[in-house]
């Protein structure tokens, strides 16, 4: 009897440390932001001496054209990011998905940019894109071209670029990967049966690839919306407000507006953009379970 | 239909040689079987037929048109896959389209095909459903459905049968023979399994290592296995081999080792080309029969171990001294375990093989 109970009660206890630091640094923080975000709170007053006012930090922002100029920004960011990661990536692993001599060696250099510390690619993109000595400008200028005023005019499009060259290599494991689990003799079947190649990577690759590209998409988005730190080093949200991302404005209201209520509202707006996403993940994941358990069912009631 | 030839086919993977230069053709409309233990190149040559995989040298001609240099839709061939290979995201009749729908077919025409063939294969209640809701025997008729609507010439199977279980795969096996009798194509079959072989094949090619080991009609290879490992891959349970001596004795010729004697036919004897010297006996498990009365020279003495009961049949394991015997009879035939008893030999049954180069004699 005693066994039994200890038997049943043994997972717990070992899940017992874990889900008390995950209570410790997760759910405390969060609901102390969430409880914050109902309060008028100044950074030297303890939470205790701070104002209740209600939804008035939530609606404050709703009307706040900083704060939708930067959503938008964030938005904006996110998709196109995500988007043109996707086709690169996607791009790159169609086209890497052989055996040639050295592609293991070229596949490591191509998943490199991800392994950088965002700060330090920050600054690389910083120095490069530098006006009079960045890389960029000084191959353009001694090509004959006007240099480009790359973190000033374009740098939303300038941050956008270096986002995806550290994350491209992200979808491109994961395209690749999933690539090379795809069943090879459906693929000889389609050579077979007449498809082009392009026929074969619109018609049966890409279908396949389909569920690991949802998902891949999703996590990337995710964390295109929390992005901080390269665009923090680049161009610290400027110039105006051009590249100030969410996560960006958020530390901003927070340290130099001193408004911590208003901080934790903007935060909870893009914890609940996010809680959507990581839903909508989850749903996806579900239905696909659900089906490949349907069509299970259907050949195991007729057997 | 067309006739397909291979000339001097050689496959190598870098240094290693896996293909010594095959030849073979096949005639119209001919069931063809390659058969042989795993690794004996015989899935490899069917795959270079389909072009799959590239020809190291050698050629492969379809109606004397060299094809090797051409990708596989060119060569307008139809495949079944082991695993079936069907497109998991689409249902089935997407799947038996596929190849229509990439030629850009009028609709009509390829709805018109996919009932057909569905009706062939006994699919039609299943054509919209996804692969992942069919079991094994449909999804294997699915892989037969796609490889029908395509109507070539040239059918090629890669081991069809061997994902299906025992029941299954005796049931799909008269089908396809049943099929093949309704269709005039030419139909290249691979499988490991010697008993696909025997049924359905017109001419069967049995590979090992690389090379053809010997090519002919089921019964003729059965009946003249050129060499011993065609005569132990062909038949089940499968030939016994012996070790024996040849020996002239009293003007009829013999093959004798330990604690056996058999004197060979004369007919036998005279082709045989060989007088003396040492050799491998080999002996069917059906042709060895129980007999009591069974004269010197024509019987042997085997202590029965085991004995599985099969239904009608049964397989005896058996001493003769340091060899092990087989031997297939009926199930009536009264036997007691562990008794030493006489059996007969079929004077036509004796196959003889050089000890060193294992080819018949």
């Amino acid at each position: 009897m005693n066994g039994q109970l200890a038997n049943r009660f043994t997972p717990y206890i070992f899940m017992a440390p874990a889900v008390l630091i995950m209570g410790i640094a997760l759910l405390y923080p969060l609901g102390y932001m969430v409880y914050g975000s109902f309060r008028e709170w100044n950074p030297s007053q303890n939470i205790s001496e701070t104002e209740f006012v209600g939804l008035k930090n939530y609606i404050t922002l709703f009307f706040d054209a900083a704060f939708r100029e930067s959503l938008a920004v964030t938005l904006i960011f996110a998709v196109t990011v995500v988007a043109a990661e996707l086709f690169i990536g996607v791009g790159l692993a169609l086209l890497l998905d052989r055996n040639i001599r050295g592609m293991s060696l070229l596949r490591t250099l191509f998943i490199l940019p991800m392994m950088i510390a965002p700060v330090v690619v920050g600054l690389m993109w910083r120095y490069m894109y530098h006006p009079t000595v960045g890389t960029i400008n000084r191959t353009l200028k001694s090509m004959g071209f006007e240099g480009v005023d790359w973190l000033g005019q374009h740098a939303l499009a300038s941050v956008i670029v270096a986002d995806i060259w550290q994350w491209t290599p992200f979808i491109f494991i994961l395209a690749l990967a999933a690539l090379q689990s795809l069943p090879r003799s459906a693929l000889e079947a389609a050579r077979i049966d007449g498809a082009t190649a392009w026929q074969q990577i619109f018609y049966i690759k890409l279908p396949l690839m389909m569920p690991v590209l949802i998902v891949t998409a999703l996590l990337r988005l995710i964390d295109a919306f929390k992005v901080l730190e390269v665009i923090l080093v680049m161009t610290q949200g400027g110039p105006g407000l051009s590249t100030e991302i969410l996560a960006l404005r958020i530390s901003r209201t927070a340290t130099e507006f001193r408004e911590l209520g208003v901080a934790a509202a903007m935060s909870n707006y893009l914890l609940i953009l996010l809680l959507l996403l990581t839903l909508g993940m989850f749903v996806i994941t579900r239905l696909q379970e659900k089906r490949a358990a349907r069509l299970a069912k259907m050949v195991q009631e007729e057997s | 239909m067309p006739q397909i030839r291979l000339e001097n086919l050689v496959k190598k993977y870098g240094a290693v040689e896996v293909l010594h230069g095959i030849d073979l053709e096949m005639a119209n409309n001919e069931f063809t079987v390659l058969v042989g233990p795993s690794g004996c190149g015989k899935s490899t040559t069917l795959r270079m037929i389909a072009g799959l995989e590239s020809v190291s040298s050698g050629e492969i001609y379809i109606d004397d048109r060299p094809i090797s240099h051409l990708e596989p839709k060119e060569r307008g061939l139809a495949m079944v896959f082991q695993d079936y290979a069907l497109y998991p995201h689409m249902d089935v009749a997407q799947n038996i389209s596929f190849a229509l729908r990439l030629q850009k077919r009028p609709k009509a025409e390829i709805a018109a095909k996919v009932r057909e063939v569905a009706e062939i294969v006994g699919l039609t209640d299943f054509l919209q459903r996804k692969p992942a809701a069919l079991s094994g025997g449909q999804r294997q008729r699915v892989a037969m459905a796609r490889a029908l609507a395509k109507d070539s010439g040239i059918f090629l199977f890669d081991e069809p049968l061997s994902n299906l279980d025992a029941k299954l795969r005796g049931q799909m096996r008269a089908e396809l023979a049943l099929m093949r009798q309704k269709l005039a194509k030419n139909m290249i079959y691979v499988t490991h399994d010697q008993i696909e072989a025997m049924t359905l094949a017109d001419r069967i090619v049995v590979m090992h290592g690389g090379d053809i080991q010997q090519q002919g009609a089921p019964e003729e290879l059965f009946k003249k296995p050129a060499n011993k490992f065609v005569a132990g891959f062909l038949g089940s349970p499968p030939m016994n081999f012996m070790d024996a001596e040849l020996q002239q004795e009293n003007d009829r010729l013999y093959a004798k080792g330990h604690g056996f004697a058999f004197a060979l036919p004369e007919q036998k004897a005279k082709t045989l080309g060989k007088t003396e010297g040492k050799v491998t006996v080999g002996i069917r498990p059906s042709d060895l029969n129980y007999d009591d009365t069974a004269p010197e020279g024509a019987g042997l003495n085997l202590n029965v171990r085991v004995a599985e009961y099969v239904g009608a049949q049964s397989v005896l394991m058996c001493a003769c001294e340091t060899s092990d015997v087989t031997v297939e009879l009926k199930s009536e035939t009264p036997i007691a375990l562990g008794k030493t008893l006489r059996f007969a030999v079929r004077p036509e049954g004796i196959h003889v093989f050089d000890r060193t180069s294992e080819v018949a004699l």
